[in-house]
């Protein structure tokens, strides 16, 4: 499997692609600080959505018990999947015992993280996602690449083709508000034809037992409104304690993740109306284990806005798919390496550490230290190749001995010989964009003696 | 006061004129500097690697070294940060902790402990800032872009006392220039990319000097500019306030 930094070498092959990426969501970025400046309680906010997800987390297994009480008053089954097996599983056998064989899906990430598509193909069932950019991904037979904007990667012209393929459109035509309309009347079909609905989660209420389901395409209600079965899957970080502190978090959200002041639509499920069935599957997958490692639990706050992909410079030059895992970014990179240490080991190392992620992040989770902290985890457990092991304790042993490390300045400028080498088995990468520094006549240190008496 | 200068093993290596001019700003504020031979480096190199269970040499050694002086003052954001956030002495961890806080990045010292209000410089060029990330997110020497909250520069300010120089608007103005240490080689491609886009914003805006508080992201622009042979040069913040 190619790491974050060949798979974003690959993607710089086309530099004015890069640079389209890169503005298209620093243009997100720009219309998110325009959304936030003009809040001036904003970092009160911030502030008030950390302390309750904060609470969320010491007392998760209260809040789970509370909210699966109350939605079993109201009439939703209630499902616990300990990983994305059980996860599959259950809705699989939800789908069997309705003799469903289409579902119809709007846009979850848990799903995605679960593989369910692939899970439910193998299984007979065919599965449509609704929200627009899931589905272009889906024609495309990718994965997303942006947790919001599911095909950020994807030129119009690009999505012009998959639909003239799919969809019957005309050749050439790239025309969003066609190519949207073309994909309205598609859904509009599988929308009325489909039995069952999945929705994700963006919030569940521990005080009242509903959800809540935010859209701006409206594509979760069209499914969930016209179907017999709802099945709404989320993982078990998403509770709030109760419906008032929707007020802070729907203010975050969105404007957060696109610069909107909300969600074209945040839709509140409470009860099944009479004759349909609802679901909720509460999954664990690893957010226990996550829970249970002080340094890293907070990653559980993450509201999923994703803000610190638009913000993050390495995140916008080198593309969603890089991170080779279902959250990409910053945040996915601090998530994935507690489900599986050894394929992620490279994702906290694809960060300069610059910061900016914490900063734009709506609950304060502090993305860059727990990057730092997972780099500490990663090389105890091993997960770091020799060579640069091997280099790394050279360079311990120069800097701890004064001698050794000025005899090594003399003979040559060791630290540009020396440190890239240490960190990469390719061949002096540093020069290959970049001059290297020139040596001056003198160090700092040779200067000092020559001029300066004391010590 | 005495002051016991810690220039970062790069700096002494590759930029000693930056390091000359941080001396000789401090000394002609009045401050008694020293300059401890013995130095070497903060070890961030390792630390930001995963590697900070080696940097128990790097922590006694400047423990050892310092833990005498008043303050601690270093010509670079990133340096400083490490050591606020990460310096312990097995050997003497009382002058450890005490040193994380004594330990003052160049651009805050004079702001904040000299509390400098003019200086004798002149520099006539157009000028950029390069906000490092460490000195901006980590030690707050500006306000950050992200944040809902005041503006004010403790770099821009200084700048401003200087004779001649004008800054340049930037269209992201305080974005990573890519550097980020064993990053710059690991993952060459993307560094590259955004090393080179910072440059552009300067060049676009008419900048005649790229300056800041971290050399190590100036060596890294630096050497993309002298690929792309510009006439747009770096300079160490205190090359200037030191009037050159």
């Amino acid at each position: 499997m190619r790491d974050h930094a060949a798979l974003s070498e690959e993607f710089n092959k086309d530099e004015a692609r890069v640079d389209w990426h890169d503005e298209t969501l620093w243009f997100i970025r720009q219309k998110r600080d325009r959304a936030v400046h003009s809040i001036p309680e904003w970092e009160w906010l911030r502030e008030t959505g950390s302390q309750i997800k904060n609470n969320v987390l010491s007392n998760l297994s209260a809040y789970l018990e509370q909210f699966e009480a109350n939605a079993l008053k109201n009439g939703i089954h209630v499902h616990w999947a300990a990983d994305a097996q059980e996860h599959n599983e259950i809705v699989l056998s939800i789908m069997k015992r309705h003799q469903a064989d289409r579902m119809v899906k709007s846009k979850s990430m848990l799903t995605e993280e679960c593989h369910l598509n692939d899970f439910l193909a193998k299984n007979g069932v065919e599965v449509i996602d609704s929200d627009l950019g899931e589905r272009i991904v889906q024609l495309a037979k990718e994965p997303p690449s942006h947790i919001v904007l599911p095909c950020i990667h994807k030129k119009k012209e690009e999505i012009g083709d998959l639909f003239h393929e799919h969809l019957g459109t005309a050749a050439g035509e790239a025309d969003p508000q066609v190519l949207t309309e073309a994909a309205r009347q598609h859904l509009r079909d599988t929308f009325l034809t489909r039995k069952v609905a999945l929705t994700g989660v963006n919030f569940a209420i521990a005080e009242t037992g509903e959800f809540v389901v935010c859209t701006n395409e409206g594509n979760a209600d069209m499914g969930a409104h016209l179907s017999d079965v709802h099945i709404a899957c989320m993982g078990i970080e998403k509770i709030i304690p109760e419906r008032k502190h929707l007020s802070v978090f729907l203010r975050l959200l969105t404007r957060s993740a696109t610069g909107q002041p909300i969600t074209t639509y945040s839709s509140h499920f409470m009860k099944p109306r009479e004759g349909q069935e609802m679901h909720i599957v509460l999954v664990d997958n690893g957010r226990s284990r996550q829970l249970g490692r002080p340094d890293f639990r907070n990653s559980l706050k993450c509201i999923r806005c994703g803000s610190c992909m638009n913000t993050c410079p390495v995140y916008r030059r080198s593309g969603g798919h890089s991170y080779h895992t279902t959250i990409a970014g910053p945040i996915g990179a601090i998530l994935a390496p507690n489900l599986d240490m050894k394929d992620h080991a490279d994702l906290p190392f694809a960060s300069t550490l610059c910061g900016s992620c914490s900063n734009v992040c709506p609950v304060k989770i502090d993305i860059h230290d727990q990057l730092y902290k997972w780099r500490q985890v990663l090389v105890k457990e091993g997960h770091v190749d020799s060579v640069k092991a091997a280099g790394m304790k050279a360079m311990a042993y120069t800097f701890a001995n004064p001698s050794v490390f000025e005899v090594a300045g003399k003979s040559g400028r060791w630290f540009m010989k020396n440190f890239p080498s240490l960190v990469s088995n390719r061949l002096n990468p540093w020069y290959k964009e970049r001059e290297m520094p020139e040596p001056p006549k003198e160090s700092f240190r040779e200067w000092y003696s020559k001029n300066r008496k004391k010590v | 006061m005495t002051v016991g200068l810690f220039i970062p093993c790069y700096v002494d290596q590759f930029y000693p004129n930056a390091a000359i001019a941080t001396l000789q700003l401090l000394e002609k504020l009045g401050v008694d500097v020293v300059y401890p031979k013995k130095q070497t480096c903060c070890g961030q190199p390792m630390a930001n690697s995963g590697f900070s269970h080696l940097t128990g040499g790097c922590d006694e050694l400047f423990t050892e070294i310092f833990a005498d002086f008043d303050y601690v003052v270093v010509p670079s954001g990133s340096c400083t940060l490490h050591i606020k956030d990460h310096l312990h002495s097995q050997k003497q961890p009382g002058e450890s902790e005490a040193l994380r806080t004594k330990v003052y990045e160049l651009v805050e010292f004079l702001t904040d402990v000299l509390k400098v209000e003019s200086l004798e410089a002149n520099f006539p060029h157009k000028v950029g800032v390069h906000q490092s990330c460490h000195g901006l997110r980590g030690l707050h020497l500006s306000q950050m872009t992200e944040l809902v909250a005041p503006p004010f520069s403790k770099p821009g300010k200084l700048l401003s006392m200087v004779n001649g120089l004008e800054l340049v608007d930037l269209d992201r103005q305080d974005e990573c220039c890519g550097f980020g240490g064993t990053f710059c080689v690991a993952e060459e491609a993307v560094s590259a990319k955004m090393g080179k886009d910072r440059v552009a914003d300067h060049i676009k805006h008419g900048a005649e000097y790229i300056t800041g508080a971290d050399l190590s992201c100036l060596m890294h622009m630096e050497g993309i500019l002298r690929r792309q042979k510009s006439n747009v040069k770096v300079v160490h913040i205190a090359e200037i306030l030191n009037g050159i």
